[in-house]
C-alpha cells in the first residue's frame, strides 16, 4: 500500500476486514471441496471406475447429474473421486519441498559461506529446468504415477522454499533480537529454531497456497499427458484427456474438471492473499 | 566498458549453471532402471549379444569415463542418436524446432499484447476499481490448467465458429501461422497471470520514480507521461519478467502441442518416453535446459544495454 493510504486508519480496517473476508471464504471453498472429497461415496453411489457400456455418453439427467462418458460411468461421481486424487497429491506434494527448502534455506542463509556458495549453484541448475520437461524426464525414470510426481515436484520445488527462507534470513540475523539471542549464549539451533524460524516461515506459508495450485496444476497435466495417475483411476487431467475426443457433443466432460481446478486455485489464492495481508500487518 | 565487464560476468556465471545440467542430466539417464540393451535387442537379447550393445554405446566403461564421453560429445554439439534409426538426436531437434519456435515467439506476442495493457490499466490508478478488477485476472487465471485453457480454446473458436484450425502445424508458413495461433493463445493466457502480476508492480514502481515527477511537474500531460515514461520502462521491464519465467514458458509449449497435435520438440520427448528411447530423453531435457539458460543470459544482457543503471 502507497503512504497517501496508510494514513486513513478508516481505509485500514476495511482492508483488513476485506482481508479476513478473502481468508475465510477462501478457508469456505476449500474446506467444501474437501468435504465433497472425503464424502464421495457418501453423495454417490456410483462406482467411479464402474463401467456401464449400455449407458454411454448420456447427457445430464436425473440419475446422472453431469450424465456419463464413453465408458457409461458417472461424471459427477468421477469429479468428486478426482477431488480426492488432485487435491490430496497436490497437498503431499507440497510438504516435502516445503520442510527440504525451509531447512536449507535456513541454513544457508544462516551459515552463509561455502554452504551457501554451493547449494546456489544447485538452485541455478535446479531452475534451468523447465518443470514439465524434468516432470517427464523422472516419469521416463521411476515409471508414471503419484510417486513420479511427488518426486518431480519435491526436486524443484524446494527452490522457492529456500531462496524465500534465505532471504529472509539474511534480513533477520541482523536484527536486534537475533543478536540478543546469540549473545545470551543460547545455542545456534535453538536461535534458528525458536526465534528466526517463526519470524521468516511466515512467507512460505503464504508461497505454499499457491505452490499447492501449481501442484495440482502438474498432476491435472501429467495426467492429461497420460504420465499421471494411471487410468482408470479417476483423475481430473485424466478425464480432460478421455473427454477432448467428445467435446463437440458432451463439452461438459472436459470441461468441468478444469473448473473445479480453477476453484480449487481460486480458494487458494483468496487464503494466500488473506494470508499476506494478516501476516504483514 | 562497464557492460563488456558485465557481460563476462554473466558469461561465467553461465559456465557451473552449464555443468550442472550436465551432471544431473547424466545421472538422471544412470538411475533409469533396465539395460538399454535389452530396449534395443527387445526379444532377440541374449547376455552376449547385451555384452556387444554395452561395448557400442560404451556403457562398459567406469561411470567417470562415461561421463566425460558425455561432456565431449556435448562439446562437440552432439547428443548421442536415437536407439531406433540412428538419427543424430541434434538433427531430430532441430526438424521440430520450428513448431516450438513458433509456439514460444507467438505465446510471448500474445501474452504481451494481453498483459501490458492491463498492467497499465491497473497501475495508472493504483486502488481503483480497474486495478482490483485487473488483481482477479491473475488469481482465477494462475488456476486455470494449461491443458483446459487449449480445448476450451478449440471448443469456443475452433469448433463452434471455425476461425482456427485445432490441430497439426500445416505445411507453409501462412498455415504455420494460422495454426499456432490458438496453441500460443493457450501459452499466452497461462503465461498472462504471472505477466499481469509483475508488470503491475514494475509499473507501480515506475510511477514512484523521481523522473516521473520531474515530467509530471514539468506539466507534461498524464497519457504522455504513461506512454513515454512509464511503458517504456514498463517494456523494458518485461524482458526482465520474460527471462525469469522462460522456465514456465518452454514447460508450456511442452503440454500445449500435445493439446494441439502440433509435432514440436516436447512431443518428440514424449513420445521416446513410450519407446524407452533414451538418448531422445535425455537430449531433449539438456537442449530445453541450455535454451531456458541461454535465453536467461539474453534478456539479462538485453535489460543490461537498455537499462544503464544495471551494469553499474
Amino acid at each position: 500500500m502507497s503512504s497517501r493510504l496508510r494514513n486513513r486508519p478508516g481505509l485500514i480496517k476495511r482492508l483488513n476486514f476485506s482481508a479476513n473476508v478473502a481468508l475465510y471464504s477462501g478457508i469456505a471453498i476449500i474446506s467444501t471441496l474437501a468435504l465433497l472429497a472425503i464424502a464421495a461415496p457418501l453423495i454417490s453411489h456410483y462406482d467411479p471406475t464402474g463401467q456401464d457400456l449400455e449407458n454411454t455418453l448420456l447427457s445430464p439427467n436425473i440419475h446422472h447429474l453431469l450424465g456419463t462418458d464413453q465408458l457409461g460411468r458417472d461424471v459427477m461421481t468421477r469429479l468428486l473421486y478426482g477431488a480426492r486424487i488432485d487435491l490430496a497429491i497436490g497437498v503431499i506434494a507440497v510438504f516435502l519441498p516445503f520442510v527440504i527448502g525451509t531447512t536449507l534455506g535456513l541454513i544457508s542463509g544462516w551459515r552463509g559461506g561455502w554452504f551457501d556458495a554451493i547449494l546456489m549453484r544447485i538452485v541455478d541448475t535446479t531452475i534451468a529446468f523447465p518443470f514439465y520437461v524434468l516432470a517427464i524426464a523422472l516419469v521416463f525414470v521411476v515409471g508414471a504415477g503419484p510417486k513420479a510426481i511427488i518426486l518431480a515436484i519435491s526436486l524443484v520445488g524446494w527452490v522457492a522454499y529456500c531462496r524465500i527462507i534465505r532471504a529472509a534470513v539474511l534480513v533477520a540475523k541482523e536484527l536486534d533480537y537475533v543478536h540478543a539471542a546469540k549473545l545470551s549464549g543460547l545455542p545456534t539451533r535453538r536461535i534458528l529454531r525458536r526465534h528466526v524460524l517463526p519470524n521468516v516461515i511466515s512467507q512460505a506459508i503464504i508461497f505454499s497456497m499457491s505452490d499447492i495450485v501449481l501442484s495440482i496444476l502438474a498432476i491435472v497435466s501429467l495426467g492429461y499427458l497420460g504420465l499421471g495417475v494411471p487410468i482408470p483411476t479417476a483423475e481430473w487431467g485424466s478425464m480432460i484427456q478421455e473427454g477432448q475426443a467428445y467435446i463437440l457433443q458432451q463439452w461438459w466432460i472436459p470441461t468441468i474438471p478444469g473448473v473445479m481446478v480453477v476453484i480449487t486455485g481460486f480458494g487458494l489464492s483468496l487464503v494466500g492473499d488473506g494470508l499476506v495481508k494478516r501476516l504483514n500487518k | 566498458m562497464n557492460f563488456l565487464f558485465y557481460t563476462g560476468k554473466r558469461f561465467l556465471q553461465v559456465i557451473p549453471a552449464l555443468f550442472g545440467i550436465s551432471v544431473a542430466v547424466f545421472l538422471l539417464v544412470h538411475a533409469i532402471p533396465g539395460d538399454p540393451a535389452d530396449v534395443i535387442l527387445g526379444q532377440t537379447s541374449t547376455p552376449a549379444r547385451a555384452k556387444v550393445i554395452h561395448h557400442m554405446l560404451g556403457i562398459d566403461r567406469p561411470v567417470f569415463v562415461q561421463y566425460f564421453s558425455f561432456l565431449g560429445h556435448l562439446f562437440h554439439g552432439s547428443l548421442g542418436t536415437s536407439f531406433y534409426n540412428n538419427d543424430s538426436v541434434t538433427t531430430l531437434i532441430a526438424g521440430r524446432l520450428s513448431a516450438t519456435l513458433f509456439l514460444m515467439v507467438g505465446g510471448i506476442l500474445l501474452a504481451l499484447l494481453i498483459s501490458l495493457p492491463l498492467a497499465i490499466l491497473a497501475a495508472s490508478k493504483e486502488g481503483a476499481l480497474r486495478d482490483q478488477a485487473v488483481r482477479v485476472v491473475p488469481i482465477i487465471g494462475l488456476g486455470m490448467p494449461q491443458v483446459w485453457i487449449g480445448i476450451e480454446l478449440i471448443l469456443l473458436l475452433g469448433l463452434k465458429v471455425h476461425l482456427f484450425p485445432v490441430s497439426g502445424f500445416g505445411d507453409t508458413f501462412l498455415q504455420h501461422l494460422r495454426s499456432s495461433f490458438l496453441p500460443a493463445l493457450s501459452i499466452a493466457i497461462g503465461l498472462s497471470p504471472i505477466l499481469i502480476r509483475s508488470l503491475r508492480a514494475a509499473m507501480l514502481e515506475i510511477l514512484e520514480a523521481d523522473f516521473v515527477l520531474t515530467a509530471k511537474a514539468k506539466g507534461i500531460g498524464k497519457s504522455r507521461v504513461m506512454i513515454s515514461h512509464v511503458v517504456r520502462n514498463a517494456v523494458i521491464a518485461s524482458v526482465t519478467v520474460l527471462g525469469v519465467n522462460i522456465a514456465y514458458l518452454v514447460g508450456s509449449t511442452v503440454i500445449v502441442e500435445r493439446v494441439f497435435a502440433i509435432p514440436a520438440t516436447g512431443s518428440l520427448m514424449i513420445d521416446a518416453i513410450s519407446k524407452r528411447d533414451y538418448p531422445i530423453v535425455q537430449g531433449v531435457t539438456i537442449f530445453f535446459a541450455v535454451v531456458v539458460v541461454v535465453v536467461n543470459l539474453l534478456a539479462d544482457l538485453i535489460h543490461a544495454s537498455l537499462d544503464p543503471r544495471v551494469a553499474l
